[in-house]
């Protein structure tokens, strides 16, 4: 009993301190970026000072954010022991590990499967989510609630509890070790999320819109189709996006699902990347290939954050 | 085009009667307006009658046929919204257009049909912009004009100019009243709280309360012979006095009404009641005198020109004869108004 209780009273302790020491440290920050956007119209002595912590503050979240990422590029550049001497400017410019990778067809293969389960992965649950939606938000039956709320449970289970039943399904399709068996899995794990902020979007559509449409002879498809997703592009964007970016980061399922090197996915694949010896961990490969498949994402992201465009409904309704 | 029957219609929202039962014949070419209290009923009438909304129990007729399970778009129904509900991601041009798209007509036939609705209400120059940059008015016109563009049997239209100023609402108003006049054999039904907008545009006004019809007349049938307390109080503006008790008694009624421009003010002697000014209201045309004459609220005296009697002043009233009304009980007219005894 005292030793149950000592040992609550320390992970107390902990965790106080924990917390005291997060607060104390962000607190700072958080005071900073509210005074300065507070005084930065100031031209006075505190405005100039908040101005240029704000921008400390900017450059140390982009820091550790872009980092990790930095480092993985100078890495990917250096080969031998150059790799092991921690540098934090670029020290060697060589390809060398740019050509191991690419050059081998496994690795080449495994990024076209990766760009086809995701790519599909992103239309199939777009296109059911946005139907799904259109239903849960706008059209009135019994056990609406009910149905949005079992949805979202759906998301709760984590991945491994499922992993085994999956598998079973995967096996009776006669799908297994092909692209069909992630597509399907990462469908399932992405359209609780989907559905769910695509009704949100779609209930605040205004209902007139829809209304007009139906006396303009609108079916329910092209209600969809020619009206809503115009409208909706922002969270298609943005849900589409992150489908992908889940979908061709995966790893659990597409190492359980293919068991071909042809068939993999980038990340099992990486995973599986073997050195000259059992011993070696080929660092110098590992990062190129992460840099290869990351630098996509990053194009997707920068491309369609133009895209994303607030207050599209702007103009068609009052208010 | 058409002449609307609705036969006993109901609708009710789960237990929740919203229309109980309305009869109500609409005929070819009328501009028909709805009016009632806020929650009586008349927008859900009017989607009713649109097919947005299902009927509950009763039938609804076009040209006789009946048309309760006909879609929207089958009925030859346009619809503006007190909200535009315009399609914020298409240009003017193909916010109109987008019902004849979906119809499958030839581009010919759509841009002249587009160009003509646009000419009656002088957007054309505005076909390229998309509703954000438009103004209210100039949107409330697009979606007046895709109406105009469907070629419908019947306009139907909710409330409109509501979301428009004052100077708007009245250009607009007049612009409604050009389109009812130029599409004589269009049915338009209306919704509408605003008196003026009622008064001025209808054919005929339906008043609702409470999911029923109180009252179908034209506009001077309302004005001047209201079938009960709830018409004579609803219609009109400023609202009738009412006087009860006493004063109502000695004319045989239950309440009395009278309009506040049928009140005159006489030399002492001459009156039916006498109170003093306890409030002027001066509208620049038109004064209104509040006068306390020992009932319930003050009467309210509607004089031309300026307030020339200052607050506090004792007057004398006397109601022009044939302009009272007398209602029983229940509310309904005694008889029809008769003079002062
Ligand atoms: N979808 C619905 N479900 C339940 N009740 C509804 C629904 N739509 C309308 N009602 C109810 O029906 C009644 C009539 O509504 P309606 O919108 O027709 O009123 P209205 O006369 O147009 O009022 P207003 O002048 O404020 O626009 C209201 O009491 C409203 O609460
Ligand atoms: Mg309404």
């Amino acid at each position: 009993m005292i030793d149950l209780l000592t040992f609550l009273f320390w992970n107390l302790l902990y965790f106080a301190a924990f917390v005291g020491i997060t607060l104390a440290v962000v607190f700072p920050f958080y005071y900073a970026v509210l005074s300065s956007a507070d005084r930065s119209g100031e031209r006075t002595a505190s405005g100039v000072f908040w101005n240029i912590v704000f921008w400390i503050v900017v450059a140390l979240i982009v820091l550790i954010a872009i980092f990790p990422f930095y480092y993985a590029v100078l890495s990917s550049l250096e080969t031998g022991t150059q790799l092991f001497i921690p540098n934090y400017l670029p020290q060697s410019l060589n390809p060398a590990n740019y050509e191991a990778v690419l050059t081998r067809p496994s690795f080449v293969s495994s990024i076209v499967n990766s760009v086809f389960v995701a790519t599909v992965t992103v239309v199939a649950a777009l296109f059911l989510a946005v139907t799904a939606s259109y239903a849960l938000a706008r059209v009135r039956f019994r056990g609406r609630g009910l149905l949005l709320l079992t949805i979202l449970a759906v998301s709760m289970f984590p991945q491994i509890a499922v992993l085994s039943g999956l598998f079973e399904l995967v096996n009776w399709l006669g799908i297994y070790n092909t692209p069909w068996a992630l597509i399907l899995s990462y469908t399932i794990f992405t359209l609780p999320f989907t559905v769910w902020v695509l009704t949100t979007f779609m209930r605040d559509l205004p209902v007139e819109i829809e209304e007009a449409a139906i006396v303009d002879g609108a079916s329910p498809w092209v209600v969809i189709s020619k009206v809503f997703l115009p409208l909706l592009w922002p969270a298609l964007v943005t849900t589409g996006l992150l489908a992908f970016i889940g979908a061709w980061n995966e790893f659990l399922f597409a190492l359980t699902f293919t068991i071909t090197e042809t068939r993999r996915t980038v990340p099992v694949a990486i995973a599986l990347l073997s050195g000259a010896s059992q011993q070696e961990i080929p660092w110098g490969p590992i990062m190129a290939a992460s840099v290869i498949v990351t630098v996509p994402l990053i194009a997707l992201v920068l491309i369609f954050q133009r895209k994303i465009v607030a207050g599209l409904t702007a103009g068609g309704v009052k208010g | 085009m058409a002449n609307i029957q609705l036969r006993n219609v109901t609708k009710t929202y789960g237990a929740v009667n919203v229309i109980k039962g309305i009869d109500l014949e609409i005929k070819r070419g009328e501009f028909m307006v709805f009016v009632g209290p806020s929650g009586c009923g008349k927008s859900t009438l009017l989607r009713l009658i649109s097919g947005l909304e299902s009927i509950t129990t009763g039938d609804l007729y076009f040209d006789g046929e009946r048309v309760n399970n006909v879609i929207p778009s089958k009925r030859g129904i346009a619809m503006v919204f007190q909200s535009y509900a315009l399609y914020p991601h298409m240009t003017v041009y193909d916010n109109m257009a987008f019902g004849m798209k979906l119809g499958g007509s030839s581009k010919a036939d759509m841009e002249a049909r587009v160009r003509r609705a646009a000419g009656m209400l002088q957007i054309d120059h505005l076909l390229d912009r998309l509703p954000r940059q438009l103004s209210g008015g100039q949107r409330q016109r697009v979606a007046i004009g895709r109406a105009i563009v469907r070629d419908p049997r019947v306009f139907l239209f909710d409330e409109p100019l509501s979301n428009l100023d004052a100077a708007l609402r009245v250009q607009t108003r007049l612009e409604i009243a050009k389109l009812h006049h130029d599409m004589r054999d269009v049915t338009m039904i209306y919704v509408t709280h605003d008196q003026v907008e009622a008064m001025t545009l209808a054919d005929r006004i339906c008043v609702l309360r409470d999911g029923k019809v109180e009252q179908v007349g034209t506009p001077t049938e309302l004005y001047d012979r209201p079938n009960s307390v709830f018409v004579a109080g609803f219609i009109g503006s400023p609202k009738m006095n009412f006087l009860e008790g006493n004063f109502a008694e000695a004319h045989g009624c239950a309440t009395l009404g009278i309009r506040s421009e049928h009140i005159d003010i006489v030399p002492e002697g001459q009156e039916m009641w006498q109170g003093r000014v306890v409030h002027t209201e001066d509208l620049g045309s038109d004064n209104y005198l509040f006068v306390d004459v020992g009932s319930g609220e003050p009467l309210i005296v509607r004089q031309p020109g300026k307030a020339t009697i200052p607050e506090g002043t004792v007057v004398s009233l006397l109601p022009r004869p044939g302009m009272l009304h007398r209602f029983d009980a229940a509310g309904r007219p005694v008889q029809m108004p008769i003079a002062a005894q």
